[in-house]
């Protein structure tokens, strides 16, 4: 704290009332409430992880082990639960590339004007709760679909569509997808060539940051595996319960955490050394 | 090819006699399924969605007015609305009450981080956001309900630091396993959440306009408050929907938090699928879900309408 502090009165210092450093007495204003906020939410965001990481690291008395880490492998049900939840997150995530990907492109290319819809279309699973959508479907779904466990998958597609469309929207925005296209197909490529060869490339990042978040999301669902009554990770974290065993649940959610954040990062490194790469290229020529 | 007959049969005068006549009714569906055909494109999504959202709407509205052996019935609404001493009554107004509190602090608090992001001179920082506010938008259950019984729980990390520098979490009304609790813990997915909402509209803040505002010799705040804020209030009001079904919709993190024992509605609903009421009542169950769907379609309305506001300053 004290260091931030010392920044402000250092600002305050500065208020010359001239017209040249109008500017960068703002920008210097601007950068110390920055470095608050953003001291603060990380705080906020990262003490958790920091708490649930160092209970995970603990044995019975309370001393650095990772028992925790080494008796999961071998605790009742994980390896299924573990197994279970690759299955769905495979299938989710294959399916949810196959329906978002062409609609998000389609939307941009030839239908702008449903832009507004999808918009809120792709907002709904957030609002409506999970629990009454797991309710209706059990409702009414015949037994068939209900006793697969891929019906979760059929779900999951829909909870994670308001992120996945919006990182795929992101993505696709943030390229000249007109230009792309009309070059692509001015020179003879195909609807098919122009999609594999120019469009999927270009938004590689946003559709690796996608595949991320379906995958967090498989990871982390409880309530409609719960009520599904199929035993993902996140269910047989809640049910393993054997008291002096703390340790290894919150062991078991950290690992998911952290593969997220390592998955997370990978796709980040991904994008930049991609840009890097281009930015090169485009140098050189 | 065929598109040249089509155009051929169309004048009339090249294809005579009955041929005529066929030609000029595929020509009519054709252009029919020219009009269509744009649309044909997004069709696996709309069946996608309308098979994953809508049937279990419609289901759950249907189930909330059948008697359990069949036939219609008002009987569920009104054992909602009047029964069990108004139980169900108190889950709405606590869920209404937390989605408003974690709807308003978040939501101006994630504006602030928003903005502190996309202003930062860290490339890596605003490229991580999207991605990490999508994760953590996400995180929720079993997992952030241990993380958070680390930190702040009676043996938490940060209730030790907290207790060294002479807070007592305890004596400032805060628990962990109460609605106070529930807040704080909510904060956590919808702080990003309202990053990722937000984030956008601040992208359309124009810099010409800052600019503008600044040769005529306005001042931060002047900007702020006649530019800026006008400017971001749809999209921050839109966010602030969002962000208030979201908290109310939220089941596993208060359900695996309070062990299923805070009066919410959606807790109330998982009550009744695990079968922890008296048999016969199963369809109680559809009617609190039905009673939120239509809380939750007002909050829809509004955020169309605030979404179609916003959306004047973004391109």
């Amino acid at each position: 704290m004290a260091p931030l502090v010392g920044e402000v009165a250092e600002a305050e210092n500065e208020v010359v009332p001239s017209f040249s450093t109008g500017s960068s007495k703002r920008r210097r204003r601007v950068r110390w409430w920055r470095g608050v906020v953003l001291v603060l939410a990380g705080a906020f965001f990262l003490i958790p992880v920091y708490a649930g990481v160092k209970f995970s690291l603990q044995n019975n008395e309370h001393h650095f082990s990772f028992q925790a880490y080494e008796s999961l492998a071998s605790a009742p049900g994980f390896t299924a639960a573990l197994t279970l939840s690759l299955k769905i997150a495979l299938v989710t995530m294959v399916v949810s590339t196959l329906l978002m990907v062409p609609t998000a492109i389609y939307v941009h290319v030839r239908l702008p004007r449903l832009r507004r819809l999808l918009d809120v279309v792709t907002v709904l699973p957030i609002v409506i709760p999970p629990i009454v959508l797991i309710v209706g479907v059990l409702g009414v779904y015949p037994l068939w679909a209900k006793s697969s466990p891929y019906l979760l998958s059929f779900m999951y597609v829909i909870l994670a569509m308001p992120f996945v469309y919006r990182s795929l929207d992101a993505g696709i925005g943030a390229i000249d997808l007109k230009t792309l296209t009309e070059a692509s197909r001015s020179l003879g490529g195909s609807w098919s060539k122009t999609m594999w060869r120019v469009i999927l490339p270009n938004i590689r990042p946003a559709l690796l940051s996608a595949t991320v978040l379906t995958l967090a999301l498989v990871f982390g669902e409880y309530t409609m595996a719960q009520l599904d009554i199929w035993q993902t990770i996140p269910v047989w974290i809640a049910q393993f319960q054997v008291s002096s065993d703390g340790p290894v649940q919150v062991a078991a959610s950290m690992i998911g955490l952290m593969g997220t954040w390592v998955l997370l990062l990978l796709v980040v490194s991904i994008d930049r050394s991609e840009s890097r790469r281009n930015r090169k290229k485009l140098r050189s020529s | 090819m065929s598109h040249s007959e089509v155009t051929a049969s169309d004048s009339g005068t090249l294809i005579p006699g009955s041929d005529a006549v066929t030609y000029h009714r595929i020509s009519r569906l054709r252009r029919l399924f020219r009009h269509i055909a744009p649309a044909l494109g997004i069709a696996p999504f709309i069946i996608y969605s309308f098979l994953g959202l809508g049937i279990p709407a419609i289901a759950v509205t249907y189930y909330a007015f059948q008697k359990e052996k069949g036939g219609w019935t008002f009987s569920n609404i009104n054992f909602m609305l009047t029964g069990e001493k108004h139980v169900f009554l108190t889950g709405f107004e606590n869920s209404i009450k937390l989605g408003l509190l974690s709807a308003v602090i978040p939501g101006i608090l994630g504006v602030f981080i928003a903005y502190a992001i996309q202003t930062s001179n860290s490339n890596i920082l605003r490229r991580l956001t999207s991605t990490a506010a999508g994760v953590l938008a996400n995180f929720g259950g079993i997992n952030l309900t241990f993380m958070f019984i680390a930190t702040l729980g009676s043996t938490g990390i940060l209730t030790y630091w907290l207790a060294d520098i002479g807070i007592k979490l305890s004596n400032i009304g805060f628990n962990l396993y109460t609605f106070s609790g529930v807040l704080v813990v909510y904060m956590y997915f919808q702080l990003p959440l309202m990053v990722l909402v937000v984030t956008p509209a601040l992208g359309g803040l124009r810099a010409s306009w800052r600019e503008a505002a600044e040769n005529m010799g306005a001042s931060s705040w002047q900007y702020w408050l006649r530019v800026g804020i006008p400017v971001l209030l749809p999209s921050i009001l839109g966010g602030m929907l969002l962000l208030f079904g979201s908290a109310f919709a939220a089941y596993a993190t208060a359900e695996t938090l309070t062990l299923g024992l805070i009066s919410l509605s959606p807790i109330q609903i998982g009550n009744y699928l695990n079968g922890n009421v008296i048999a016969g009542q199963t369809h109680v169950g559809y009617a609190i879900a039905f009673g939120m769907l239509v809380i939750l379609s007002i909050t829809m309305i509004l955020y169309s309408l605030v979404r179609r506001r916003a959306s004047k300053w973004l391109r």
